[in-house]
């Protein structure tokens, strides 16, 4: 099996006050077994929308989503069991601390604490985290930290597609750097496919070995960072996404 | 479901029981204050009955409505709540994208509701029966938990239905569910008997599990009555709880469906 993800003719509307917004209009790509797919685009441009229909937290109006090989709304419990996510936010109860949130995350994967709990303190101290802050409330940690504590938790439950929702947004540059690079080395060792969205173009250049160009809902352009530059004779990635779109990437946001 | 599976749905349900268990512990000084008001509420009505004359008998006719109150509302409330608290700590997509099963989600919810609002109840009436030389020695203590745990089992149900409103309305479901909750207070005669109601009234009031753990309450705790003395109120209160559970289970489900047509599983802001 080589693919592991297969996006066909995606299609996802919202009403908002009214109006119906077309998010996704009839989105289609395919993702092969351990690679690091990046999908790039502005804000609103639907790549939230993606993950969380692959989270199986949102259901489409047209079109299928299989991971390996299994339809993400048809085999819902199977798919469950074989994706994770860091999301923009760290999304924690961030009173409890980084083990009490890691042993819910675990236990609700089915895992028993008493297993857990080695692993849940081995995969903080990969990540950095020092041991004199496993019981710190994760209000107290600052926002790499928290984001560090978010991918040890997807990691957890070993996840074969990891969903990667701008994991780096709103962090400072040495925070980003160790992210960016945890992100590598952990998807390496555990062999895992990911999918990685984001709107900043050095991340997407520097992690993913193929990149979707997102706009209006909308892929426009797909390839590998080299592939896509050579295709729009451009020095960057910003340069790609001004000849493929039109605009410039920072003037390119739309309302979510 | 074979023997593996079973086995990570109870690490799954003991999971939930456990993070509600640590938030209470984190969250203690609102715990203390959300407590104090309980106390507060619970002695306000000790001495409405005191005023009322009737002595011990009508202090603790009130007090069981307070106290009884106060544990039914816990349930709901834990329950009901469940979804809104997550959106507001903004784990609600993470709960949710988890293989376990709604069922195990909700039945953990349920019971750390059980054993929380058990000990919550417990340590109330210790605190609040010396200010009022309550005498127990009437009390039928094996009939008195019997109708806690049947009352908790059908509200639990009306919890789950209760549950699937800030679900599929994230702006205005938890208002709702005091709305709802305010309701069930006014007619399951929590503190006067139900037949000083219109006759419109009192027949919606058969329709609450409430009506029944009070009254049932009240006799084992007043009157000393048995377990069969007080069947006709402990039949249609485990009835209702084997009708509400399934139904609350499908209402809920059914909300989750439409959440995910919506998009509105997702956190606040």
């Amino acid at each position: 099996m080589n693919s592991a993800v297969k996006v066909y003719n995606v299609k996802k509307y919202f009403k908002k006050t009214g109006k119906l917004i077309e998010a996704l209009k009839g989105v289609s790509f395919e993702i092969k077994r351990g690679e690091i797919y990046g999908l790039l685009g502005p804000n609103g441009s639907g790549k939230s929308t993606l993950i969380r229909l692959m989270s199986t937290l949102l259901y489409p109006d047209c079109g299928r989503i299989e991971i390996f090989s299994h339809d993400v709304f048809e085999d819902e419990n199977i798919v469950k069991r074989m994706i994770n996510r860091v999301s923009v936010e760290a999304s924690f109860f961030m009173k409890l601390s980084a083990i009490e949130n890691l042993r819910y995350a675990c236990g609700i994967y089915g895992l028993p604490f008493g297993k857990s709990k080695e692993h849940i303190s081995n995969m903080l101290e990969q990540v950095g985290i020092p041991k004199n802050r496993f019981n710190d409330p994760l209000e107290n940690f600052s926002r790499g930290m928290q984001q560090k504590v978010a991918i040890s938790r997807a990691f957890l439950t070993a996840p074969v597609l990891m969903l990667l929702d701008e994991p780096t947004t709103g962090l400072d540059p040495k925070a980003k750097r160790e992210v960016q690079s945890m992100v590598k080395d952990i998807v390496r060792e555990h062999d895992a496919t990911v999918l990685l969205t984001t709107h900043d173009m050095e991340e997407a250049e520097k992690l993913c070995d193929r990149i979707s160009i997102i706009h209006h809902g909308k892929i426009v352009a797909e390839g590998t960072p080299e592939n896509l530059k050579e295709r729009y004779s451009a020095q960057t990635l910003e340069d790609v996404f001004l000849e493929a779109i039109g605009v410039k990437f920072e003037e390119a946001d739309e309302d979510e | 479901m074979n023997k593996g599976d079973i086995l990570k749905e109870f690490y799954a349900g003991l999971a939930v029981v456990i993070r509600n268990f640590d938030l209470v512990k984190r969250y203690w000084k609102w715990e203390i204050v959300f407590f104090a008001y309980t106390i507060a509420n619970t002695v306000t009505m000790g001495f409405v009955g005191k005023s009322m004359g009737g002595g011990n008998r009508t202090i603790l006719y009130m007090i069981i409505g307070a106290t009884m109150w106060s544990y039914l509302s816990v349930l709901f409330e834990v329950l009901a709540e469940t979804v809104a608290w997550e959106r507001w700590e903004g784990t609600i997509e993470y709960t949710f994208m988890s293989p376990m099963k709604r069922i195990t989600h909700l039945l953990g919810t349920c019971g750390f509701a059980i054993v929380y609002g058990m000990l919550r109840t417990f340590l109330l009436f210790i605190i609040v029966a010396p200010l009022f030389g309550i005498n127990l020695g009437s009390m039928n203590v094996s009939a008195t938990l019997m109708v806690l745990a049947i009352a908790s089992i059908s509200f639990t149900g009306f919890g789950m239905m209760g549950a699937v409103l800030p679900l599929i309305s994230p702006e205005k479901g938890v208002q709702v569910v005091h709305i709802f909750q305010a309701f069930i207070l006014m007619i399951s005669g929590v503190y006067y008997s139900v037949n000083v109601m219109p006759k419109w009234m009192e027949t919606l009031s058969y329709f609450s599990p409430a009506t029944y753990a009070l009254e049932a309450m009240r006799k084992t705790v007043l009157n000393g009555e048995g377990i069969w003395s007080i069947m006709d109120k402990l039949a249609p209160m485990a009835l209702m709880g084997m009708l509400f559970l399934p139904l609350g289970l499908f209402i809920f489900k059914w909300g989750e469906r439409f959440s995910k047509r919506k998009g509105f599983l997702k956190r606040n802001g």
